[in-house]
């Protein structure tokens, strides 16, 4: 079954399939009702399911984490919405010291199969705490899975197979790519969801990246291919754990890598990855890894974050550098 | 001066008590209670025993052998009066202190030292005793308490869930939110506040400007004061809680008054921060003894029967003992077990590298 939707559709799709499945799956969330999302994620899906599936929440991040762990001790499967990025921080006491912890707490007799799905990252000219890229708090924490999905059909597929994860997910949601359209094939075999994915092969330099900027270094790629370098994109997909495997051959086979995420680069995943690559590719690499990223700053106002946001320039520009070694 | 939400500016806040410290049994017009004498020996039995298990587990930190104790001493009646209430359907989600509820849900009070000897973080299976592990970070356990009762609406099951947290926890966010929640989706959930006047050294007035019970009905739902030190006052307001949360009728707090008698745990001196009297004047109410007093003076039980309480005591502490120090350190490789219910590559690699090191040292001293 094949259809064209936009990533905000292929999740809410996503949604509904696992919803379908498995009677244990609920959705928990401010205004994710009547409403369907801010982002229409989840709309339609109330309507069909009903209101004890489908919760409007208070309006309380901590709360909705917070119960959807009771919900999940007594069996349930739930999915919680966290409006915007900015809007986790008063959570992440529930996410990092229960919710990440209390598995191992139990001994390995409590799971919690809960996912947190957080639209992130910038572009949309959003006020403040809107437009923000929190992934290296959670990647930092054990107990969390997290991954990112960049395109529809990842959507589609990683939202379901999180669902069915026993562990915590959070996933996150590009959301300037939300109304981008592609093809999906719903009944095909989705790629593992701790698995990366090369999104355009290439034989110069390995470009790493997820979410929101998979499409942004494609098209760099593409620019980069009329000037005679080829790029090999990869989309990580899973931030934690990394499909290290997948990496390191790409970057032996190129000799280079480039990290590019919307996040900012100190103390970013980019670090972790270049020390990865930095120490299982040493004798394949031609220059160091580079990262492009975010500032050290808080998000700009928006007037601001076309300057903030690594773009196709950026991203070759990184590029050339490795190159300048 | 204190707001007093329930009307007169000064009126004391009422408290349910169905036995005072003198022993003599009291009515009172909602909360009443019909206990044979048999099950006010066994309530007395509770008592006593939770009392040992937590005298022993006090004097294994002072050897050494445990890392940190938090003492329930004074605060048994609230947790065996309420641990009491509850049917096996019923779950319950405890701080770090109440051993007294973990005692009536039938976990082995050697169980409860793992997190303590730092051998474990929680060492029983909450699904078996239905009752939940440990939480240290204040207030936390409420939202869970809340969610599981939120499950139980949906599973259209006959039970409700109890979340035990200090008069401390109250100033918490998630505490609050928990009410905000429990009320607007009435959910099938008890409050159950022991207020044992202090948080580690601050006071009541530190958290609260009005009883801690009249909060509740901001949030909509019925609070109620009980004497935390009597046990059948406890055990006769959180049944009715219980059952009425069961029911349909949604949440209530009740806040047990009572006095923690000890320090906040082994790490702490409370006498740099309360006077000595204060400890005194609330031994003269202690949990025990008016039950004691009030099987004594009914002819309910005999010096025998203290006895032999007393012999189980002296038993279940010796017990106790020699299974703690028997409890072996985990494995080092136990390090990464539990983390992922599902495999995990980056711990399966790091698990790998570490086996490997520890392999290196085969032979030799490390």
């Amino acid at each position: 079954m094949t259809g064209t939707l936009t990533l905000a559709k292929a999740i809410n799709e996503g949604l509904r399939t696992a919803m379908e499945d498995d009677p244990k799956v609920l959705i928990m969330g401010e205004d994710v009702g009547k409403l369907g999302g801010v982002f229409r994620v989840t709309d339609g899906l109330q309507k069909d399911f009903g209101e004890s599936r489908v919760i409007d929440t208070p309006l309380a991040e901590s709360g909705i984490i917070g119960t959807a762990i009771g919900l999940a001790l007594r069996g349930y499967r739930p999915v919680c919405e966290i409006q915007f990025d900015g809007f986790v921080f008063p959570a992440a006491d529930q996410i990092i010291t229960q919710l990440a912890k209390m598995p191992l707490r139990s001994l390995g007799t409590i799971k919690l199969p809960i996912v947190v799905r957080i639209p992130c990252g910038g572009g949309i000219g959003a006020v403040e705490h809107h437009s923000e890229s929190p992934e290296a708090y959670f990647t930092h924490t054990s107990g969390l899975r997290v991954v990112a999905c960049s395109n529809p059909v990842d959507g589609y597929h990683m939202i379901q197979q999180a669902i069915r994860c026993d562990d915590p997910v959070i996933f996150f949601e590009p959301k300037r790519r939300y109304w981008d359209k592609t093809e999906v094939d719903r009944s095909a075999t989705p790629l593992g969801f701790d698995r990366a994915q090369i999104v355009r092969p290439g034989t110069d330099v390995t470009v790493l990246s997820y979410g929101p900027m998979v499409k942004t270094v494609v098209q760099a790629a593409v620019a980069a291919e009329e000037e005679g370098r080829s790029l090999e994109v990869i989309d990580l997909r899973s931030l934690n754990p990394l499909d290290t495997g997948l990496i390191f051959d790409s970057v032996r086979r190129t000799g280079r890598c480039v990290v590019a995420h919307e996040a900012p680069v100190f103390s970013g995943l980019g670090g972790e990855l270049a020390a990865r690559v930095t120490e299982a590719c040493f004798y394949s690499l031609e220059a160091p890894v580079l990262r492009v990223g975010g500032f050290s700053t808080p998000y700009p106002p928006s007037r601001l974050e076309d300057d903030y946001l690594p773009d196709l320039d950026r991203v070759l520009d990184a590029v050339d550098r490795t190159f300048a070694f | 001066m204190t707001f007093d939400a329930s009307g007169g500016a000064d009126a004391p806040p009422e408290l349910v008590q169905l036995l005072t410290p003198e022993g003599e049994r009291v009515e009172h017009p909602v909360y009443d209670i019909d206990l044979t004498p048999e099950e006010v020996r066994g309530l007395y039995r509770d008592l006593v025993l939770v009392r040992r298990v937590d005298m022993e587990a006090v004097a294994l930190q002072r050897q050494g052998e445990l890392g940190l104790w938090a003492s329930l001493l004074g605060q048994e009646a609230a947790q065996i009066g309420s641990g009491r209430a509850l049917t096996d359907a019923d779950m319950a989600f405890p701080t770090y202190r109440e051993h007294g509820v973990a005692w009536c849900r039938g976990v082995d009070p050697v169980n409860l030292l793992g997190l303590f000897r730092g051998v474990n973080h929680g060492g029983w299976d909450p699904a078996e005793h239905n009752f939940h592990l440990y939480t240290i970070v204040i207030g936390s356990q409420t939202l869970h308490a809340v969610g599981y009762a939120m499950g139980i609406q949906r599973d259209g099951a006959d039970a409700a869930s109890i979340v035990y947290f200090g008069d401390g926890a109250t100033s918490q966010g998630d505490v609050n939110e928990s009410f905000i929640w429990a009320s607007v989706f009435n959910a099938p959930v008890v409050f159950f506040c022991q207020n044992n006047q202090w948080a580690i050294s601050e006071p009541l007035e530190k958290q609260s400007r009005i009883p801690l019970y009249q909060r509740a009905s901001g949030f909509g739902f019925p609070g109620v004061r009980v004497d935390g030190n009597d046990v059948f006052a406890c055990l006769a307001v959180t049944r009715q809680a219980l059952k009425n949360a069961r029911e349909g009728q949604g949440p209530m707090l009740i806040e047990a008054f009572t006095y923690r008698m000890g320090a906040h745990t082994t790490s702490d001196d409370p006498t740099r921060y309360r006077v000595a009297g204060e400890l005194e004047a609330w031994k003269l109410k202690d949990p025990i003894e008016r039950v004691k007093a009030y099987l004594f003076k009914n002819q309910f039980a005999d010096q025998d029967f203290f006895d032999a309480i007393d012999a189980e005591a002296v038993d279940l502490g010796r017990d106790m003992r020699k299974r703690c120090l028997e409890m072996p350190d985990p494995h080092p490789l136990e390090i990464f077990e539990h983390v992922y219910a599902e495999p995990h590559a980056l711990l399966a690699e790091e698990r790998e590298q570490y086996a490997a090191y520890l392999a290196s040292f085969e032979g030799s001293e490390r």
